[in-house]
């Protein structure tokens, strides 16, 4: 690729620290009711998050719909701001940042969306689509600018001259390589990946899992990839955090977790996972649980979990628990762990 | 052999649109026996929702061209609206994949519940209530006597489908369609709904069609699956033998494509390569030999039947069908 001008950066970071830092992070949203649309409460989507990645890293995220995971991703990008808490990036504190100094910061993350569909402007040819992060950030014009947009759609392994079709001539599993070259335009070095895969077919998701490897051992990227799909999320990730309404209950490598979760949560979410064998389908052991999420307007007191959990005790309502070791990198927040 | 409770016979569902005639299904065969849960599993637009809605004869505006639906040796293809109306929801219930649009949002769950008894059993307001709280309650919805003055809107995504299940089985059917019935559920709901369809399957002896794209949902609850691609039926067999030795191309690499929560360690997955053709205009001969890795002349030249293959299974494949076996890197 084209060279590109050097990034700004406040002062020095080296890969020994976590590339991306979050510190009892909130993001809570407002509920108005009444006619006055009086603020009646909140959605504590996220509430009280710690989170490290490493630079060249990919840390998973997975949870059900509604557990703020998304909310997380685009706190830590800046799409949102939080309410509470700190993000660091490169050892730079990003939590508040606004105008030019986030802009400079956009050169440096970008976010895959989950509908291929909705993500990219129908009205804009592809080649406008990628190139629009370069005119906004000024990194390239005319015919560099044309030849970047072609070195781009290479990259994700599509043809360059598709740079004059229309989004509405691909189908899912392209349009997502077109997002994903929109994504790698600014030459990132983190990338948020928010169930880059779940819309599309069981068939094309290999295709864009292996793409996804590839361009991250190619361009050294760190990933925070977001996904409710636990067999993809361990496939992908060095490490997985398991999210449940606005807190993390469980950070551990993806084998580890599968092995050995601690957390009653991942164990039901573990179990209820499907394994495409029949064999061990008809062996496994569920551990099936009960009702629906509480809501994140009003959360449970003490354990998120508890009101689901087949081990809550008397002590889980009172406490929250905190995120505790056990062993190098794995973390769980529970009172009465599994064994 | 028994009879088949459920038999579809080269069925041939076609839609005109305006780039020309989609051959939706094309010639598709299978059958279902008394009590068991079939699998039927492709991605989207191979065919498999649409087979669905043709045995309940809901397939407009598509038409049905050609084939039979056999209930219980009455080809239901021939029948007339108002005869086909008794059929669906006395003997044939059909649930769907999203809870929220499949139920009316201006009526009280308990009336929509006790609808299919009052019209097809005619049982009175009092008694079709009864028997409605009844079922809510088997398909585990607390407090069903006050959740049945609720409204859908007052219920999750999960307990709408329990309301769907129940909604289907107040009238003991003895076919079941379920298409895609969890896809729009979070993992742990959709254990419990599977967890309920077992339930329903073993308590009612319902003989479950379980439409679906997702391979470990089939493993977990079919005994025999169907396997569907552009329209047509490319395998078919016992479940177990169909996962541990595929014998047609489309389902080897789809099982090898997916990753595997239990994987011992991290290997680069290996992607079926292209994408799922476009039914208006099929690729010729085998519609997957454009994707294939073991494809041979034939294969872009004839359309292959659906045969035996190997002991137990049967596969529309020119390679397995003249006895290699498939395996690879």
């Amino acid at each position: 690729m084209p060279e590109l001008a050097a990034k700004p950066l406040k002062r020095a970071w080296t890969t020994a620290e976590p590339l991306v830092s979050v510190g009892d992070l909130k993001v809570w949203f407002p509920v108005s009711s009444g006619v006055m649309q009086r603020t009646t409460g909140h959605v504590h989507a996220v509430d009280g998050v710690d989170l490290e990645i490493k630079a060249g890293e990919t840390v998973g995220l997975v949870g059900e719909s509604g557990c703020g995971k998304s909310t997380l991703g685009r706190a830590v990008i800046r799409l949102l701001e939080p309410t509470g808490g700190t993000v660091f990036f490169k050892g730079e504190e990003i939590t508040h940042i606004r105008g030019e100094h986030l802009r400079a910061l956009r050169r440096d993350m970008a976010m895959i969306f989950q509908d291929p569909y909705a993500s990219l402007d129908p009205r804009q040819t592809v080649g406008d689509i990628i190139g629009e992060p370069i005119d906004v950030h000024r990194l390239a014009k005319g015919k560099q600018r044309q030849e970047r947009i072609r070195e781009l759609l290479r990259v994700v392994g599509m043809n360059p001259r598709y740079a004059d079709r229309y989004p509405h001539e691909f189908s899912g599993g392209q349009r997502q390589r077109i997002g994903i070259a929109r994504a790698l335009a600014v030459e990132p070095t983190f990338i948020i990946c928010d169930e880059p895969i779940s819309a599309l077919d069981v068939s094309i998701q290999a295709q864009i899992i292996n793409l996804l490897e590839a361009l991250q051992a190619k361009f050294k990227l760190t990933y925070l990839f977001i996904a409710h799909d636990l067999s993809v999320v361990k496939h992908i990730s060095n490490r997985v955090a398991v999210m449940y309404l606005g807190k993390i209950m469980e950070v551990a490598p993806g084998r580890q977790l599968y092995q050995r979760p601690r957390h009653p949560y991942t164990g039901s979410l573990l179990s209820a996972i499907p394994i495409p064998d029949p064999t061990i389908e008809l062996q496994r052991e569920r551990m099936i649980l009960q009702g629906d999420v509480a809501s994140p307007v009003n959360p449970p007191s003490g354990c998120r979990f508890r009101t689901r959990c087949p081990r809550a005790r008397e002590h889980c309502a009172e406490e929250v628990p905190p995120l505790e070791s056990y062993g190098a990198e794995h973390k769980a927040a529970c009172f009465y762990p599994l064994d | 052999m028994t009879q088949p409770l459920l038999e579809v016979q080269d069925l041939h569902t076609v839609f005109a649109t305006r780039d020309g005639t989609v051959k939706a299904v094309d010639g598709v065969s299978f059958e279902l026996l008394a009590g068991e849960t079939l699998g039927v599993v492709g991605e989207s637009g191979c065919g498999k929702s649409v087979t669905a809605l043709s045995i309940m004869r809901l397939q407009r505006p598509g038409r049905i061209v050609s084939g039979r639906v056999l209930l219980k040796g009455q080809d239901l293809t021939r029948m007339s609206e108002y005869e086909m109306r008794e059929v669906r929801g006395r003997e044939i219930a059909m649930i769907f994949q999203d809870p929220m649009t499949s139920l009316n949002p201006v009526y009280r769950v308990g009336w929509q519940v006790a609808e299919p008894t009052r019209l097809h059993h005619g049982w009175d307001k009092k008694r079709a209530m009864q028997s409605a709280i009844n079922m809510l309650g088997k398909v585990g919805i607390p407090a069903p006597e006050s959740r049945a003055r609720d409204y859908p809107h007052q219920f999750s995504g999960g307990m709408r489908q329990r309301v769907m299940i129940a909604m289907g089985l107040t009238t003991t059917p003895e076919v079941l369609i379920a298409d895609e019935p969890t896809t729009a559920l979070d993992v742990t709901i959709q254990a419990q709904i599977l967890e309920l369809l077992r339930h329903v399957n073993r308590e009612f002896g319902t003989a479950t069609i379980l439409i679906t794209h997702n391979l470990g949902v089939v493993a977990g609850m079919c005994k025999r699956v169907v396997v569907m691609y552009a329209g047509r039926i490319v395998e078919a067999g016992p479940t177990k033998d169909v996962f541990a030795h595929p014998k047609h191309p489309y389902t080897w690499s789809l099982l090898r494509s997916i990753p595997r929560l239990d994987a011992e360690q991290h290997e680069p997955l290996k992607p079926i390569e292209g994408m799922p053709p476009n039914l208006v205009d099929l690729p010729s001969g085998c519609s997957f030999h454009p994707r294939c890795a073991f494809k041979v002349e034939r294969c872009a030249r004839d359309v292959p039947a659906l045969l035996q293959v190997g002991e137990s299974q049967r596969a529309a494949c020119w390679v397995t069908q003249a006895g290699t076996e498939l395996q690879g890197a």
